[in-house]
């Protein structure tokens, strides 16, 4: 019984060692993805970025760019961090305060025009909140937050 | 002078907290009994002082009282009375007010109702209670003091955040702090237990009534924020892997892994060392998460304002309440003795390996949680975001579902790997049936995940009732009922969010006054739109009629809202909900000609996500009943004798 019960325990501890083993594989190649998961143009550009990546690009709504096409849905629109500009475009209803000269971060990917394809737009939202990926870059005006999917 | 009273019951109460500390200390370590027989009486009043603060700031929200700086803040008078009352924590101070608030009330519970723990270890409990209380009073004493006043108050606040004036204000947070905080009892139980070395059966069956409760809370608590998060976004998801989601769902890991393996201890005498670290862990996991929250590390809703101080205070009162507790385990785990032995093939098993992949889930979302903000100490800057969540916590989840299936059918103790098969027969077949109709109908059109998510959900629907298979219904004891819909309930769950992310239809259009859009089988029309004025806010509303297949349509105004203090704009979508699904409609901007844009998604069956939420939730009330109900009954009686 004593040398059974020390052979199941060390059953159950193999058990464990290969969930804990397999997790953290799985959670570190799934990091190591994530880990080129935020771009801004510049890096973008320098670095290239697969087509069909998903990435977060982040940068200013450069003035002047915001085009609204036909449909009534879908803008187009440059992103820029101030050293390279990219083209990005989005279908959807834009958050509300999601405006030239503003922060945004668009979550999708590039197609391969090199045109980013945004899913998701976040943006300035309340002067209270800033998205932290945008820390650290200038603007013209103090830009904040967030809308949509940080709540 | 409310302000002044709140303050002063403050003070009191953390001072009666350091009273409860020290008659417990010396009570029990310097040999002197009979101060312990102060102990209840300090913690029930130490409460008392507590709700009078609480009441006293909900007091102030209510007038509008712009000379404390807090309401100024956040407060503003033209808001409607519900965000008045509800907006009293929906800034920082109020919510560790009402976190303080709780864990008192907490501590009142444990000593006026614990009736089962040994007298000595009670105390420590209330001890160790009143130790955690101290910290916590002292960080809103020292550095974030609800009650402050300015020197001249201004004509008008600032407002509320136009996000959080919404009903939920008023019922997430409260529910979600009474679990997340209830989740200290058992923290102070597992001290309280180490220090008088009192680790065994009777002890889990005294705790778990609390992590019961406390686990019934938090989920109901997640499940109303995420519905919360849902409708009020305008944006259709239910989950968004926000780290301030990770951290109210870290500890329902935790409490989800302690609920189970404290069963073990109280049923078997098993998995002792293993129970009091989960509890200990999982009230940590509490603390990570507030300090996540508000330390203003990271920028959500949730963190109302970026503030370095009250960081490094919540980190240092994390590292001392977690890292004294540790230590005290490291020291005393020894005097743990070793629990009963059991087989390979046993429920025992089955429950470690559910602790075990529990445990692995609570540390990838930890890992990926903490993990940017690790790399940007390092001046890297990363984003983890769903992709990372989705695909780790998802297959984990799934291989946790099976182990749920197996679990109940198998018996304590031991049992014959034959036998147990034989109990699965009738989930595995479903699940196969389940795949071939879904191979049939939907391969290749929907994702990996949620294809696996419907099959297993439809496995774990029929597994999660095999236990009632061949029992009496009648004598069927309530607990066991409770585990049923508890495990139902994630069935259910798993397939709303499977049956969402699989089937649902978007459309976007830009319509005029008169077009009509079809999505899914619905035809939805623009019919009107115009602007509306509510107390704090204008807007402009559309009506749209929505009808199936041609039947009777139904009404629906969706909103775009427009606050003025602060200036915000909000999307108030439109819910239609059907027996079958949700139809979700947003209204946008206008477009330069006269166009409106709209969104509009049907989900099938998204509304599973949270009445399996519910379902846990009332599993685990009905198991807190079933267990708890012969010792209410008995002290009822006793106190009408």
């Amino acid at each position: 019984m004593a040398m059974k019960s020390k052979h199941q325990r060390l059953i159950l501890v193999l058990i464990a060692l290969v969930a804990l083993i397999g997790a953290g594989l799985l959670a570190a190649s799934a990091l190591k993805d994530e880990a080129a998961y935020f771009y801004t143009p510049y890096d973008a550009k320098t670095k290239g970025v697969d087509p069909g990546k998903a990435i977060r690009l982040g940068g200013m709504v450069v003035k002047g760019s915001l085009k609204r096409a036909a449909d009534g849905v879908t803008i187009h629109f440059q992103v820029s961090d101030g050293k390279a500009s990219v083209p990005a475009t989005f279908t959807g209803i834009a958050p509300d305060l999601f405006r030239e000269g503003s922060g945004v971060v668009a979550e999708g990917s590039f197609d391969k025009g090199g045109t980013f394809v945004a899913t998701n737009l976040l943006a300035k939202h309340d002067e209270r909140y800033m998205p932290r990926e945008l820390d650290g870059m200038s603007y013209n005006e103090t830009t904040h937050q967030i809308e949509g999917q940080v709540k | 002078m409310i302000a002044e009273l709140g303050l002063a019951a403050l003070w009191l109460a953390a001072s009666l907290a350091l009273l409860q500390l020290a008659l417990v200390w010396f009570g029990l370590v310097g040999d002197k009994a009979d101060l312990l027989a102060g102990v209840r009486p300090v913690a029930v009043a130490q409460a008392g002082l507590c709700a009078i603060a609480f009441l006293a700031l909900i007091a102030l929200f209510l007038r509008s009282d712009m000379s404390v700086a807090l309401v100024a803040a956040n407060s503003h008078s033209a808001k409607p009375w519900l965000y008045k009352f509800a907006g009293t924590w929906g800034n920082h101070e109020g919510s560790m007010l009402l976190w303080v608030t709780v864990m008192g009330l907490a501590g009142a519970g444990v000593a006026l109702l614990e009736r089962a723990l040994r007298r000595d270890t009670h105390m420590a409990t209330l001890g160790a209670q009143a130790a955690i209380s101290l910290g916590f009073y002292a960080f809103l004493l020292f550095s974030s003091n609800p009650f402050a006043r300015l020197a001249a108050a201004p004509e008008d606040g600032q407002g509320l955040n136009p996000l959080l004036q919404d009903p939920g204000l008023a019922f997430h947070p409260p529910t979600l702090y009474l679990g997340y905080v209830g989740l200290s009892v058992a923290f102070s139980f597992a001290v309280g237990a180490l220090m008088t070395r009192n680790v065994d059966a009777a002890f889990a069956r005294a705790m778990r009534p609390w992590v019961l409760g406390a686990w019934v809370l938090l989920t109901i608590g997640i499940t109303a924020g995420s519905y919360w998060a849902y409708y009020e976004l305008g944006w259709g998801g239910w989950w968004f892997w926000d780290p301030v989601e990770n951290a109210s769902l870290m500890p329902w890991l935790a409490a989800t892994a302690l609920l189970h393996s404290v069963t073990v201890l109280a049923t078997r005498d098993a998995l002792r060392a293993w129970t009091v670290m989960l509890a200990v862990v999982a009230f940590s996991m509490s603390m990570v998460g507030t300090f996540l929250v508000r330390s203003g590390i990271l920028t959500s809703v949730h963190a109302f304002a970026v503030d370095p101080e009250r960081g490094t205070f919540i980190l240092a009162l994390l590292l001392v309440y977690i890292g004294g507790a540790l230590a005290l385990f490291g020291f005393r785990v020894g005097t743990v003795r070793e629990g009963a032995q059991f087989e390979l093939v046993s429920r025992e098993t089955m429950l470690v390996l559910n602790n075990l992949l529990l445990s692995v889930v609570l540390g990838v979302v930890l890992i990926g949680t903490l993990y940017p903000l690790m790399t940007e100490a390092f001046g890297h800057k990363v984003s983890v975001g769903p992709p990372y969540f989705d695909a780790v916590a998802g297959p984990i989840a799934l291989g946790l579902m099976l182990v749920m299936i197996a679990g109940p059918v198998t018996r304590w103790r031991h049992d014959a790997l034959r036998a147990v098969g034989g109990r699965l027969l009738v989930p595995t077949l479903v699940g196969l049936a389940a795949l071939s109709a879904l191979a049939v109908l939907a391969w290749g059109r929907i994702g990996v995940l949620p294809f696996l998510g419907l099959v297993i959900a439809a496995a774990t629907a029929v597994g999660s009732l095999t236990p009632l298979g061949k029992r009496n219904l009648r004598r069927t004891p309530l607990f066991t009922y409770g585990m049923v819909i508890a495990h139902l309930g994630c069935a259910v769950s798993i397939a709303g969010m499977a049956s969402d992310s699989a089937f649902t239809v978007e459309k976007l259009a830009a319509m005029r006054v008169g077009d009509r859009v079809s999505a899914a089988g619905w035809t939805v029309s623009l019919d009107q739109i115009g602007p509306i004025a509510g107390d704090n806010w204008t807007a402009m509303q559309a009506d749209v009629s929505a009808a199936r297949d041609g039947g009777t349509p139904v009404l629906l105004h969706p909103q775009s809202r427009f606050f003025t203090t602060p200036p915000t704009a909000t999307n108030e979508s439109a819910i239609l909900t059907r027996w079958n699904g949700q139809l979700y409609v947003v209204l946008g901007e206008p477009t330069q000609d006269g166009r409106w844009q709209m969104r509009i998604w049907w989900k099938p069956f998204v509304t599973l996500i949270w009445l399996g939420g519910g379902l846990i939730a009332l599993g685990g009330l009905l198991s807190l009943i079933g267990r708890e109900r012969r010792g209410w009954m008995k002290r009822l009686r006793k106190a009408a004798a």
